[in-house]
């Protein structure tokens, strides 16, 4: 590179980004910053600011944050195939991130939701005292593991719950004729105001020793993956366990605030977190949930949702890929 | 509700830090152990690999390494995952008071495995 092309580089480092942003969009390649080549590259080395990265993170994860309220998932399901998928860190560097993009997205909905009435805390005790124990455990095995193998486990678990995402059906209201003995002894009932019709929803709930031994593998693969598993934890709620779907979609929420805090610590502790990788992806999502809840109103769940899941397959099957070698 | 009053204030608190920390690191106004321009070096690594090259201890080392940028960080992000126990030790005495023993011994069941996490005791192997 001449002395001439290089300042001009220097003093335009915009151009080179902006480039580089739209190739990523369009081909989905990894990009480059930095004097570093990251791994699996393929595109030419190029000279930027080590800013890009960070800058371009937070613009990404901008737009999961407002997909994911649109499509309505958790941020970190789909942050962790995406930006594991496609940007240089490492797997684990990404789990980390991922776990605490999670954890901070339910930390900021849940004062909303306890105040609601809309997750319950008689509900999220049993549950996360499962979860959050075999988080920990997910969590060190994904540590422990080569990056291949997780790679490839995460890869068949996002497309896992993208099949769940497009079969399972979801029930407004289940029938609950019975609550079981366990959720009897520990009172885990409760009333709800629907806003949209103005009645009070009573609800109880059943099977619950099978959804807490399901809970078990749910909390593994969240401190495996760095995922969410809100997607997961909905479904065993409320079409399991008969939770109404709104107070279970609220507890999956609130769950992963004590779920992923107790795998983000194994993270945390065994140096996987990396502050420059974790802070915009943070400020990113949660910026990105304002938005989308301001503009929820004005689009179309069901479209958005099939871009979600579009997204999802196409991160699956790359991260499917890439663990097997196949798609480097 | 107490945990939800707690958990609200604690959020708003931990983002604060979160954006201070991160300004002060970005913008390079303590250094850094990994200086910034550097890291790309390094997040492509296996996190042992990276530990071992970067001569970072894991656990609550970070603690001994706040005067450094990329370390300051910590306090937020530590901030944010302990605030799960803080709510808990907070909701736990309500359940005593009421009588309601299995919260009660779930609540200090919770307690005790965030702290198992959070105390640096488990280790993650490596790859």
């Amino acid at each position: 590179m001449g002395l001439n092309e290089y300042q001009e580089k220097q003093r335009m480092p915009w151009r080179g980004v902006c480039f580089q942003i739209l190739y990523f969009l369009l081909m989905g390649q990894n990009l480059v910053f930095g004097d570093e080549i990251a791994p699996s590259l393929s595109l030419p080395t190029s000279q930027f600011p080590w800013w890009g990265w960070p800058l371009l993170l937070f613009f990404v994860t901008l737009i999961m944050g407002i997909l994911a309220v649109l499509g309505g998932v958790g941020g970190g399901v789909l942050f962790v195939p995406i930006v594991g998928g496609f940007f240089p860190f490492h797997l684990d560097f990404v789990r980390g991130a991922g776990l605490l993009v999670a954890l901070c997205g339910a930390l900021a909905a849940g004062p909303g939701l306890l105040r609601r009435g809309m997750a319950d805390l008689r509900l999220s005790i049993p549950v996360a005292l499962i979860t959050s124990s075999f988080a920990i455990v997910g969590a060190m095995l994904g540590l422990a593991l080569p990056t291949h193998i997780v790679q490839t486990a995460l890869g068949a678990t996002i497309l896992g719950i993208v099949l769940i995402m497009f079969l399972a059906k979801k029930s407004e209201y289940p029938e609950v004729r019975k609550a079981d003995a366990l959720s009897t002894a520990l009172k885990i009932s409760g009333v709800y105001n629907e806003v949209s019709t103005g009645q009070d929803i009573a609800w109880k709930i059943h099977r619950t020793p099978q959804g807490l031994l399901l809970f078990t593998l749910v909390g593994v693969m969240a401190g495996m993956f760095g995922i969410g598993a809100g997607a997961a934890n909905v479904p065993v709620l409320n079409l399991l366990m008969g939770a109404p779907l709104k107070v279970s979609v609220a507890t999956s929420k609130f769950l992963l605030s004590i779920t992923d805090s107790s795998a983000a610590w194994v993270y945390i502790n065994n140096g996987a977190v990396l502050p420059l990788l974790v802070v915009p992806s943070i400020m990113g999502i949660m910026l990105g949930s304002i938005v989308g809840v301001k503009i929820l109103a004005k689009t179309k769940p069901a479209a958005v949702r099939s871009i979600v899941i579009g997204i999802l397959l196409l991160a699956g099957l790359r991260a499917l890929l890439k663990g097997l070698g196949i798609w480097e | 509700m107490i945990y939800a009053r707690i958990l609200d204030g604690g959020v708003r608190i931990g983002v604060v830090i979160l954006v201070i920390t991160f300004a002060i690191y970005v913008f390079e106004i303590i250094t850094s152990h990994i200086p910034v321009n550097e890291l790309p070096k390094y997040w492509g690594l296996p996190v042992h690999e990276y530990l071992a090259t970067c001569k970072i201890s894991t656990g609550w080392s970070w603690l001994g390494m706040l005067g450094k940028g990329d370390f300051v960080n910590f306090m937020g992000i530590a901030f944010l995952a302990g605030m799960t126990i803080v709510c808990y030790v907070a909701v736990t005495p309500v359940f005593y008071r009421k009588k309601d023993s299995a919260f009660f011994i779930l609540s200090l069941a919770e307690i005790g495995v965030l702290i198992l996490a959070a105390s640096g005791i488990l280790g993650g192997g490596g790859h």
